[in-house]
C-alpha cells in the first residue's frame, strides 16, 4: 500500500534518514521504533508533506505522494503536541477537516457526532482544548484525524504526553479504534513496550537507518542486528565468534546458541533474562558460574544480577515471583541452545 | 514587619510629578474666568466655546480621518509584514529594518517623507499625512504582531494544512485568530500615536488641512486659553478610554485563545 524507497534526508551534517526503504500493508498497524533523534518524526513529516526528502520515492497505492502538497494528500498526521486549535471548540476542531472538503453541513454534523461518540467525548463537544485533560486532548486529536477517513493515519508519539496509567488505557483504545475504522496506522514511538503491544509489525530505526522490520514476537525472539538485540527488551549480550554449537565467547568459552552463521563470523550471542536458568550451589551443571551481586523484587518477577568472572557487566536473570537466592550466593547459569540467538556483528 | 512610611515618599513624589500638571489642566478647564492660571468659579463654558470653534472642529475631523485611515492601512500592512518576516524570511537585517520607522526620530522621517513626496511630485493634503502616519504605524503593528508570531505554534498551521486547508484558508482561519490580540494591540497603538502626532503632520500636511495638534499649536502660540484646557481634557478622556478598552479587549481575546 505505502511504498517508501530509498528515502534520505540530511540537515546540515546531521543525517536524519539514510536510504530508508519500507513497505506498509493495507489495514496494518505499523510502528516505527527507535531512540530519540533517530529520524522517526522526519519520516512522518515527509509522508505528511511538511518535509521533502533529498532523494528517494514514496508511493501510496502506486501513486506518487511526494509531488502533492500536504493539503492534497489522503494522509493525516496526529501531531506529537496534538496541535489542537485553541480558539475552536472540540466539535469545531473535529469538523475543521470535513468543512475543508466542502461536505454538506448535515453530513459534517453527523460525522463529527459519530466520531466523538467513538472516542467517548460526546459530552465535551462544546469545550475548548485547554479545558480538557491530557488524555481527552489526545482523543480529540485522534478524532480530528480519523474523521477525515484518510487512507493512512500517521501518529507521532501519540501517547508520550500521558501519564502511565492513562497511557495503558489509551493503548488499548488505539488498538480497538484502528480495528474498528480499518485505517492503516503508522505510529512512531521510542517506547519498545508500546510498539510491541500496539503494532502488527515494527520497524526498528537507529541513526536514520532501518535495522529490522518484523512482527513483535519475531523481533523479540530473533533480533538480527546488535542494535535490535540491545534495544528491544532486556538482553544479555556476549561477544565472540560463531561456532558449530553456538558462540566461542571472548574469555568465557563456548556458549550454547543456534544460528546458521558460518563458523568464525564475529557475532553477538543474545540470551533473554527470563530464558536463563539459575541454580544454587556448586553442582557444576551450568554454562556459566558466578556470584549473585544483587536481587531486586518487582512483584511478578525478580531480577537477579550475577557477576561472572571474565565478564565486565553482570549477567541478568529473571525468575517468576520471589526467589530464595540472596546476594553473595554462588550460582550457576544455563540455557537451552535454542534460547541463545546469534547476531552477526 | 511594617515598612517605614518614609519609603513611600519617593513613590508619591513621582506620582505627584507625573499627574499634577494633568490634574491642574483638567481642573482649570472648568474655570469660568478667562485666565488659564487663576480659578474663578466652576463652569462648562469653555466646552461650549470649543464646540462652537470651527477651526478646532475641522482639525478634529482631519485628525480622525488620518488616524482611522492610517490605522486601517497600518494594521493590514503591518500584519502582513510581520507574517512574511516570521514565516518566509531568514534575513536578520530585513527584520531589523522593518521596525526602523518606529524608532527613527520623527524629524528624520518627516523630512524624508517631504523630500520623497516632492520627488514623486505628490501634492500635500490630508492623504500625505495619512500615508506618513501609515509608515510608522505599520512598523509598530509589525513589531507587536511579530512578538506574538514568534510565540505562536507553527504546528497549528501544519495541522490545518494536514486537514486539507490551503495556505489562504490556513492563514485566515488559524494564523489570524491566533494573532488577534497582537493585531488589536498594534492597531490601538497606531491609532493613539497618530491622534497626537505633531512633527510629521506639521511637515506633510497642506496648510489648508491642519490636524488637531497643528491647530492647537497655532492657537497656543498666542497664549494658552481655558479652551485649550477643555480640549486637552477631552483628549485625555478619549485616550484613557482607548487604553482601558485595549486592556479589556486583549484580556478578552487572550482568555478566548
Ligand atoms: N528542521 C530541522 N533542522 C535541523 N535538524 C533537524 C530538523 N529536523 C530534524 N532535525 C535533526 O534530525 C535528526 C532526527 O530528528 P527527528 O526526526 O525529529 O528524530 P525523532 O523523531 O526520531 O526523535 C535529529 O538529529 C534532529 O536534530
Ligand atoms: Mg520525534
Amino acid at each position: 500500500m505505502l511504498q517508501i524507497t530509498g528515502v534520505s534526508r540530511r540537515f546540515g551534517d546531521v543525517t536524519a534518514l539514510a536510504d530508508v526503504s519500507l513497505e506498509i500493508r493495507q489495514g496494518e498497524f505499523f510502528a516505527l521504533l527507535g531512540p530519540s533523534g533517530c529520524g522517526k518524526t522526519t519520516l512522518l513529516r515527509i509522508l505528511a508533506g511538511f518535509e521533502s526528502p533529498d532523494s528517494g520515492a514514496v508511493t501510496l497505492d502506486g501513486e506518487d505522494l511526494l509531488g502533492r502538497p500536504a493539503h492534497r494528500r489522503p494522509v493525516n498526521l496526529m501531531f506529537q503536541s496534538y496541535a489542537l486549535f485553541p480558539h475552536m471548540t472540540v466539535a469545531k476542531n473535529v469538523a475543521y477537516g470535513l468543512e475543508r472538503e466542502k461536505l454538506p453541513k448535515a453530513e459534517v454534523r453527523s460525522r463529527v457526532a459519530e466520531v466523538l461518540e467513538k472516542v467517548g467525548l460526546t459530552s465535551m463537544a462544546g469545550r475548548r482544548p485547554q479545558q480538557l485533560s491530557g488524555g481527552q486532548r489526545q482523543r480529540v486529536a485522534l478524532a480530528r484525524a480519523i474523521v477525515k477517513r484518510p487512507r493512512l493515519l500517521l501518529l507521532d508519539e501519540p501517547l508520550s504526553a500521558l501519564d502511565k496509567k492513562v497511557r495503558a488505557e489509551m493503548q488499548l483504545e488505539l488498538k480497538r479504534l484502528q480495528h474498528e475504522v480499518g485505517i492503516t496506522f503508522v505510529v512512531v514511538t521510542h517506547d519498545q513496550e508500546e510498539a510491541m503491544s500496539l503494532a502488527d509489525r515494527i520497524a526498528v530505526f537507529s541513526a536514520g537507518q532501518v535495522e529490522q522490520v518484523d512482527a513483535p514476537v519475531a523481533l523479540y525472539e530473533r533480533p538480527r542486528t546488535p542494535f535490535v538485540a540491545g534495544f528491544v527488551g532486556a538482553n544479555n549480550l556476549f561477544s565472540g565468534r560463531a561456532c558449530s554449537v553456538g558462540l566461542a565467547a571472548d574469555g568465557l568459552g563456548v556458549l550454547p546458541g543456534s544460528s546458521d552463521l558460518p563458523d568464525g563470523t564475529p557475532a553477538l550471542l543474545a540470551v533473554r533474562p527470563e530464558r536463563l536458568r539459575l541454580d544454587g550451589g556448586q553442582n557444576g551443571e551450568g554454562v556459566l558460574k558466578g556470584e549473585v551481586a544483587d536481587v531486586s523484587f518487582y512483584g511478578g518477577v525478580s531480577h537477579v544480577s550475577v557477576t561472572v568472572p571474565g565478564r565486565a557487566e553482570p549477567v541478568l536473570a529473571a525468575t517468576q515471583g520471589a526467589t530464595p537466592i540472596r546476594a553473595g550466593a554462588r550460582v550457576s547459569l544455563s540455557w537451552a541452545a535454542g534460547d541463545g540467538v546469534l547476531v552477526p556483528q | 514587619m511594617r515598612r517605614p512610611r518614609l519609603l513611600y515618599v519617593p513613590f508619591w513624589a513621582t506620582y505627584l510629578f507625573l499627574y499634577a500638571p494633568i490634574a491642574v489642566l483638567v481642573f482649570m478647564s472648568f474655570n469660568s474666568g478667562d485666565s488659564p492660571y487663576s480659578f474663578e468659579g466652576f463652569s462648562l463654558k469653555w466646552y461650549g466655546e470649543l464646540a462652537g470653534n470651527a477651526e478646532i472642529r475641522h482639525g478634529l475631523v482631519n485628525t480622525l480621518v488620518v488616524a482611522l485611515g492610517s490605522t486601517i492601512l497600518a494594521t493590514v500592512l503591518g500584519t502582513l509584514l510581520a507574517v512574511g518576516m516570521a514565516r518566509h524570511s531568514r534575513s536578520k537585517l530585513l527584520d531589523a529594518v522593518s521596525v526602523l520607522p518606529a524608532v527613527l526620530p520623527d524629524l528624520v522621517l518627516a523630512i524624508g517623507l517631504l523630500v520623497f513626496y516632492g520627488m514623486i511630485k505628490m501634492t500635500l493634503g490630508l492623504h500625505s499625512v495619512l500615508l506618513a502616519h501609515t509608515v510608522f504605524g505599520m512598523a509598530f503593528v509589525a513589531a507587536v504582531v511579530r512578538t506574538r508570531l514568534t510565540h505562536a505554534d507553527t504546528s497549528l498551521e501544519e495541522a490545518s494544512r494536514d486537514l486539507g486547508a490551503g495556505p489562504v484558508t490556513t492563514f485566515l482561519r488559524i494564523t489570524l485568530p491566533q494573532l488577534t490580540p497582537g493585531i488589536a494591540a498594534g492597531a490601538l497603538l497606531a491609532f493613539t500615536l497618530s491622534v497626537d502626532e505633531f512633527v510629521i503632520a506639521f511637515f506633510t500636511a497642506a496648510p489648508t488641512e491642519p490636524t488637531l495638534p497643528i491647530v492647537i499649536y497655532s492657537m497656543v502660540r498666542f497664549g494658552v486659553t481655558p479652551e485649550i484646557n477643555a480640549l486637552a481634557t477631552l483628549l485625555l478622556a478619549v485616550s484613557f478610554t482607548v487604553v482601558i478598552v485595549a486592556q479589556r479587549m486583549t484580556r478578552l481575546t487572550e482568555s478566548l485563545s
